[in-house]
Order: structure tokens, then sequence, then C-alpha cells
């Protein structure tokens, strides 16, 4: 456990928590390994587990009929992967998908979310690392929505 | 500022001289690599950034960068996309045709500058040809910068640039190269996502980085942004900028951006000097 411990606390998500907060986290986590190709979850499932990747690379897709489903984005080392785990009604809302062999710590976000209920610091201190997250995303998304690349006017 | 201009290599900078299309590569569904050479007399040099007007007779005119090694004396190395009828007329230009040249015009990427610093250089979608002859000469001497990254992102895989020649620079171990999609299917195994977002992926000191950009222009406005957040100096950011150039000379002022004449005072402009006007409305 101590081992998870230090390792959990070295990833970048994680970056200069309180060690107590630390403790807590790892009684959440467990580590995991994704196959290329193998999916950490699918759009509609409960979202009971989100993951901070160690090594890899997972691709976020969506997917519809009659077309390849759609890779709106790639997360690597040192990110997160999932946020629908903190939103009513926990499911998720797209497909992860790992693209290479990937290493991630999973964890637990129903016990999560009970001691995040039960130690608002905790919870605070988890909103205060997400948000940035989220926003980052939400912004990224916006500007791939420019199509910046597209055809200029003649 | 970015490094001077040089003198068009014709007497009259007005007067197009005929090349002719050595040859033509295809790079994507609708972009060209053209290879130019002179009727008459020798290919002069060229610094990485500059442009030439390329003159599809009987049609018109339009700047077009120069995309090959400035250390090739034996042709000019032009990558077009087919956006309107003169650029549309020169991606169709066959092997053995003659084109109207007038150029190199404008200043140049500060690549002498930049040596003894982290180089980053950012690139977005045709924005990588007139990046590319800096990147050429960067590598030539790695040795005399820091850390070098290429970060290049495209629309889809299938529009990205010079794709044989990112996977020989991503070999390298004196460069690392990043490219990334804005939207891509699942048997793409590369990166998706904007560009900024890849400044995360690589190593750079942001007290000693400096940046070139070239690509559309939200693009870098965004990732001017995401520099200056990162800590790099607004004054060591260098973006290449597009304006509907004419004269090439400064003369008619159709490129107006400001206070400067993109033909003339650019393309490549510090980033500290046109921040203000980049993020204005309808410059």
């Amino acid at each position: 456990m101590e081992t998870l411990e230090r390792l959990l606390l070295g990833h970048k998500f994680l970056a200069g928590i309180d060690p107590a907060f630390g403790r807590l986290l790892v009684g959440c986590t467990r580590n995991l390994r994704f196959a290329p190709g193998q999916f950490l979850f699918r759009e509609g499932a409960p979202a009971d587990e989100f993951y901070l990747i160690r090594e890899g690379r997972v691709a976020l897709e969506l997917h519809a009929p009659g077309r390849p489903p759609l890779v709106i984005a790639t997360l690597g080392e040192g990110e997160l992967v999932g946020a629908s785990w903190l939103v009513p009604p926990y499911r998720w809302g797209f497909d992860a998908r790992a693209s290479t062999d990937t290493r991630v710590f999973g964890l637990d976000a129903r016990c999560l979310r009970e001691k995040c209920d039960a130690d608002h610091h905790l919870g605070y201190e988890m909103m205060r690392r997400l948000l940035p997250v989220m926003v980052g995303r939400m912004q990224a998304a916006r500007q791939q929505l420019l199509d910046v690349y597209g055809h200029p006017a003649a | 500022m970015s490094a001077v201009a040089r003198a068009p290599a014709t007497a009259d900078p007005m007067q197009p001289a005929p090349w002719r299309v050595r040859a033509v590569r295809r790079e994507t569904e609708d972009v060209v690599s053209l290879d130019l050479v002179p009727l008459a007399g020798a290919v002069p040099g060229f610094a990485p950034g500059q442009f030439n007007m390329l003159y599809a007779f009987g049609i018109g005119e339009v700047p077009i960068s120069l995309s090959g090694d400035p250390a090739d004396t034996t042709r000019y190395v032009h990558t077009v996309r087919a956006v309107g009828a003169v650029s549309a007329a020169i991606v169709g230009a066959a092997p053995g045709s003659v084109l109207g040249l007038r150029g190199p015009f404008g200043s140049a990427w500060p690549v002498a500058a930049a040596e003894g610093h982290d180089l980053l250089i950012v690139a977005g979608g045709l924005g990588l040809a007139p990046l590319r002859p800096a990147i050429y000469q960067v590598l030539a001497s790695s040795e005399r910068f820091g850390r070098i990254a290429v970060l290049y992102g495209g629309r889809g895989p299938a529009e990205l640039l010079f794709r044989d020649e990112l996977a020989a620079w991503g070999a390298r171990a004196d460069v690392t190269v990043a490219v990334t999609v804005d939207h891509a299917d699942p048997s793409w195994h590369g990166h998706v996502g904007v560009v900024p977002a890849l400044l995360d992926k690589v190593g750079f000191d942001p007290a000693s980085t400096v940046a070139l950009l070239c690509g559309p222009e939200v693009m870098l406005r965004f990732t001017a942004t995401a520099l200056c957040g990162a800590g790099v100096a607004a004054e060591r950011i260098h973006l290449s900028m597009e304006r509907n150039m004419k004269c090439a000379v400064g003369l008619c002022g159709h490129c107006q951006f400001g206070p400067d004449f993109v033909c003339k005072d650019g393309a490549v402009l510090r980033y500290d000097r046109i921040a203000a006007r980049l993020a204005a409305r309808e410059i």
C-alpha cells in the first residue's frame, strides 16, 4: 500500500496534495492495465470508477449509426479520464478506449464520493483540481468547433 | 524584430520572371508541392519564412511561402492549397509549364537569434509549409539549440502535410515531434485535440524558449496565449501572419495590419508587437 500511495501521490493530477488526503484516496485506488483497443468504459454505463493515466494513451470516442466512431480527444500520461462520476446520474457520456498499452490508477468513484461528502475539505480539494481540467477541455472543444483548418474563403 | 528581409531577386520587384514547374508532388487531396526552376539565371537564396508572388498567367497572382530547404540552391519549393481561381490554377500546373514569380519577399524566422535557446516550432494545417525551411535549417545544426520540438496540428489525419518527414524528424534524438488532429476515427493512434494541448507533452524551459508559430490566425492566437500563460515572453514568440498581399513591397496597402504592411514588415512578426491587434476584431 505504501508503494501505491507513493505512486498515486506522484501523479501529476494529485501533485502537492495534502498527504492526509492521499491516504484517504489510496484506500479507493487500484492499479489497472488496458490493452490497445480495450475500453475503460462505455457510454451510458455507470460511472463508478474514474482513471488517472500513468502511461499510455486513451481515446475519448463518440459513436453514431452508419459511421465509424469519432475520436474527440486523446489523453495521456498525467491526465484524468472522466468527470461523470461527479455528476448525477453518474453515467458516462462517451466511450473511453485505450489506444496503446495503458496503465492507470482506477479510483472507486462511490468510495470517493462518500469520502468527499464526509470531508468537505477533501471534496473542495478534488473540485479545485478537477475544475481547471474540465474548463480546459471545454475551451479546447470550443476551439475544435471552429474547424480552423477548414478551407478559407476563396 | 524578426530577421531583416532580403532584397527581391528580380531587379524590378513588380516584374514577374518566368519559372518552369520541374516537378509536382501531391501532399494531400487539395495540396501540392511544386519544384520551380528559373528559365534564366540561378536560383536566388532565400531566408526561411519568406514568400514569393506566384503568377498564373492570365488568371492572377498570389503570395506563397517558400517551403523547401534554404540550403538547396537548385530549386524553389512551394506548397500550395487550391482555395481560389489562382491557387487552383497553380495547383493544377503540370510539370513543364511556366509560372511567373516575383520575390523572395518579407521577413524571416529568427533562426540564428534562437540559437542557445529551447525552440518550439508550432504549426497548424498548411502552416507547416512556411516553417519547414526553418526546420531544415535548425536540424542541420541542432547542436546550437537547446531542446527542439515541432508541434503540428491538422484537421484530420488525411490532411496532414509532409507525413514522411514528420516521421523521420520524430525518429531523431535531437528533436521531439508531436502531431495532433482535431478529429479522427479510431484507426488514428496519434493525439486528438487542439495544438495548444501539445505544449504539455513536450519539455521546454519557458524562460529560455523561442517559439515560431504559423497556421490559421485563431490557432496562432490561442497558442500564443497558452505560451504566454506558460511563461514564455511575448518578445520571443514569432508568428507568420496572413493578409491579402498584392504588391508585396509595401506600396499598395492591401495587406495593412495596423501600422504594419504584412508583406514588407512581416509576414513573420513578433507577438509583443501585434498581440493587441491580433485580439482586435476586424483588423
